[in-house]
């Protein structure tokens, strides 16, 4: 089986910093995995780097495209990858209107990227962004909103809506229940976890809550200083970490 | 007038902004960045303008200048005035004898002919500027064609009024390349940038920025398959030549309401009243 | 069906002193199909510890462990979560769900993983719910909010929504009335006669005898207990 994301040895250093160094894994097609880590740990880093936003000083990124198999994304040239970055990759920011379009209703933020990639009917680019209006639990009447007007969690889903509508197969999401509150972080994590199963979509979900990842993540890398000190099943990590830094993180979670 | 150079410009300012010309008209619908100079006019009265057309006007020049289509108001009097005290240049109103015309907001109603140049004032050149406001990042879209923002602006536009209710300004695709700005002319002028026999220069001073179209040049009005392009104008004749196929303004002409239309470009309604055609409102 | 082969176990507190505790050595047990085998021992003899390493969820540092020739101590995670999908269930005694997800999709869950259509899983669902006893205004609600008799159900209709050919359960009648101990009863003697192999924990004597065909004493694996 092929590998729909290949990371192998990415390093990526600040002047005499390390942001993340020496990071190999591979993702399979389905497979949701969590990095988890503190503050400065350079899970970040690592995200942006894989998503393309970042350069790394080395290492590989391949991604398994559709019509040419696996394909170094950082090697790749820059219209290739922005091309790829708005088909079959998708970015949840932390904070939603990092990826939203403040300025523009909620249906023009979701038909975006379809137009983006050429589709030129009105009606149906109105139809796909009310059912995914629908799908992300927004309604439909608010669909010539602007996303100012929404709650966090309203706009979070917004953002989600706006990333998955071109059916994209892996999807980078930077801490994204961070910032809200508990129970709309509880409705999100449903939402996408039903999103992840019905589209076979792949993930990788960079947080610090170690809740999120046992919920919707298949596998756990835990990192530390720049590097992966523990990987494997998201449930034998968290209930029987390896690690002395893995044992502390978890250690660390407060019991409700 | 000895006292400044031919068209005010030093001849190394102008042969930098003709470079740029050249390029912009090697590139058809490319913004390209030049040193615009300080003109003795605010930014806005068509500083971008008044460089090209310095830059390109040469003794045997006859030049027209038109505000909104009119040779008359304030705009377009002065920069003919300029041009005719800083390059004695002859200047006229006639769309058919002029060899170069700059133009603030209209192309005129008269197709124009291989050997003209017309000259467009642009205020900001750049159409996706109000939906991405960072300049590295439009540029990048540019030269990466991703221009589906420019959908989202007439989706919403769709979505508030029903249909696209952007009536200046309207963005184009050259070639099927370059998405562009037209300067805020009436969507009306779409049609005409396209394949037209001209040359045509915008100029933007602010905004350091100039572009071309060279004659005959592919020029498609962006739409949706299901709401396509439509020129549109006011419903009516020309009040004074009896026009039904010009561009026209609405005139207030009392205190009760009460209005009329007329052809905006001048000329070509001269010309028609002077063939004896007459519109309703015609004394 | 579930061998193990010289199986150990340690645990590293590299926060308490680098403590390290042996908890099981030198495991070796097999099950076949349609037969159920319960784990015996004393409380903190390694009952959990096992049944948690057979499931991959606590690591085992040496030994083998196989599931349907599937050696688990070796497999990559991926090759892990299909096992489970496909092989392997487990009904712990807690339930662990994403709130607010209405108990008839938790159930339907492990149906619609292996690809069963939605209508499909939830009529599945609806009827191990009815035969568990959790009244039909709940099945909209999510199990978080239910009693712990509730939520232990609801753990076992998920557990058995599945026809699992490997099984492992833990404690799967406590906190459980007459009546619904004998539907879990019924479920677990369903699921041998189909030929699921069975590993499970029974506190509950009558039903240990009953449902089991042998008893591994753990006790012998635990050093410092057994020597």
């Amino acid at each position: 089986m092929t590998p729909l994301l290949s990371v192998q040895s990415i390093t990526k250093r600040y002047g005499p910093h390390v942001g993340c160094a020496d990071v190999t894994f591979d993702l399979f097609p389905g497979e949701v995995i969590g990095i988890v880590g503190e503050s400065g740990s350079g899970k970040s880093t690592l995200l942006n780097c894989m998503a393309g936003h970042l350069v790394p000083d080395t290492g590989k990124v391949v991604f398994d495209t559709r019509t040419d198999g696996p394909r170094d994304t950082i090697a790749m040239s820059e219209p290739e990858r922005r091309m790829l970055s708005r088909t079959d990759w998708a970015f949840v920011h932390q904070h939603a209107r990092d990826g939203l379009r403040m300025g523009v209703s909620a249906g023009g933020n979701v038909g975006e990227r379809l137009m983006a990639v050429g589709e030129r009917h009105y009606g149906d680019i109105r139809n796909k962004a009310t059912d995914w209006l629908a799908r992300v639990e927004i309604d439909e009447t608010r669909i010539d909103d602007r996303p100012t007007t929404f709650s966090g969690g309203m706009q979070q889903r917004l953002q989600i809506a706006r990333n998955l509508v071109t059916g994209p197969r892996l999807v980078f999401m930077d801490e994204p229940t961070g910032g809200l509150d508990v129970s709309v972080q509880a409705r999100l994590l449903d939402l996408l976890r039903g999103l992840v199963r019905d589209m076979g979509l792949s993930a990788i979900i960079v947080t610090h809550d170690l809740a999120v990842v046992r919920l919707l993540a298949d596998r756990l890398m835990v990192m530390k200083s720049g590097r992966v000190v523990e990987a494997g099943l998201t449930d034998q990590v968290l209930d029987d970490p390896q690690h002395a830094y893995s044992q502390l993180l978890v250690s660390s979670v407060l019991q409700v | 007038m000895n006292a400044y150079n031919f068209a005010y410009l030093d001849e190394q300012t102008k042969r930098m902004i003709r470079r740029a010309i050249l390029k912009g008209l090697a590139i058809p619908g490319y913004q390209v960045p030049f040193a615009s100079r300080e003109m003795p006019m605010p930014y806005g009265w068509g500083t971008g303008g008044v460089q090209v057309s310095a830059a390109i006007l040469t003794p045997e020049d006859s030049f027209k200048v038109i505000d909104q289509g009119a040779d008359d108001t304030t705009n377009a009097v002065s920069i003919r005035t300029f041009f005719e005290r800083t390059a004695g240049v002859e200047t006229t109103t006639k769309t058919s004898e002029a060899s170069v015309i700059q133009t603030r907001h209209r192309i005129p109603e008269d197709p124009l002919i291989e050997g003209q140049i017309l000259v467009y004032q642009v205020p900001i050149p750049e159409p996706l500027r109000f939906l991405e406001p960072r300049e590295s990042e439009t540029r990048k879209m540019h030269s990466l064609e991703e221009y589906g923002l420019m959908h989202v602006k007439l989706y919403e536009d769709i979505s508030r009024h029903g249909h696209i209710a952007t009536a200046y300004a309207y963005p184009v695709k050259v070639e099927g390349q370059y998405v562009m700005d037209p300067s805020p002319i009436p969507k009306f002028d779409n049609p005409k940038l396209g394949d037209m026999a001209a040359i045509q220069l915008f100029g933007a001073g602010r905004e350091q920025r100039i572009y071309a179209l060279p004659p005959y040049t592919n020029v498609v009005s962006l739409d949706f398959e299901d709401h396509p392009f439509e020129a549109s104008k006011a419903d009516h004749p020309c009040g004074l030549c009896g026009a039904i196929d010009s561009y026209l303004d609405e005139v207030i002409i009392d205190d009760a309401g009460g209005r009329m239309f007329v052809c905006s470009d001048t000329d070509y309604c001269e010309n028609r009243q002077a063939a004896g055609h007459k519109g309703k409102d015609a004394a | 069906m579930i061998e193990l082969n010289n199986v150990s176990k340690t645990f590293t507190l590299h926060n308490q002193g680098s403590a390290v505790i042996e908890v099981l050595s030198n495991v070796s047990l097999s099950v076949a199909p349609g037969e159920c085998v319960a784990l015996t021992g004393a409380s903190g003899a390694g009952k959990s510890t096992l049944m948690r390493m057979i499931y991959g969820n606590y690591l085992t540092q040496k030994g083998e462990i196989c599931i349907d020739g599937i050696d688990l101590v070796q497999a990559a995670p991926r090759e892990v979560i299909a096992l489970r999908r496909d092989v392997l269930g487990y009904v712990s005694q807690f339930l662990r769900v994403v709130p607010r997800v209405p108990t008839l999709e938790v159930v339907a869950e492990p149906l619609r993983a292996v690809g069963v259509s939605a209508s499909e899983a939830e009529a599945r669902a609806k009827v191990l719910l009815t035969q568990l006893n959790i009244p039909e205004r709940l099945w909209s609600l999510s199990p978080t909010t239910f009693s712990g008799g509730e939520q232990q159900r609801v753990n076992i209709a998920r557990g058995f929504a599945h026809q699992y050919p490997a099984l492992l359960l833990d404690e799967p009648t406590a906190s459980l009335d007459r009546t619904n101990r004998e539907v879990v009863l019924c479920l677990i003697e369903e699921a041998k006669t189909r030929g699921a192999a069975i590993i499970g924990i029974f506190h509950d004597e009558a039903a240990r005898d009953r449902i089991c065909d042998r008893e591994i004493d753990v006790t012998a694996f635990t050093p410092g207990i057994a020597a």
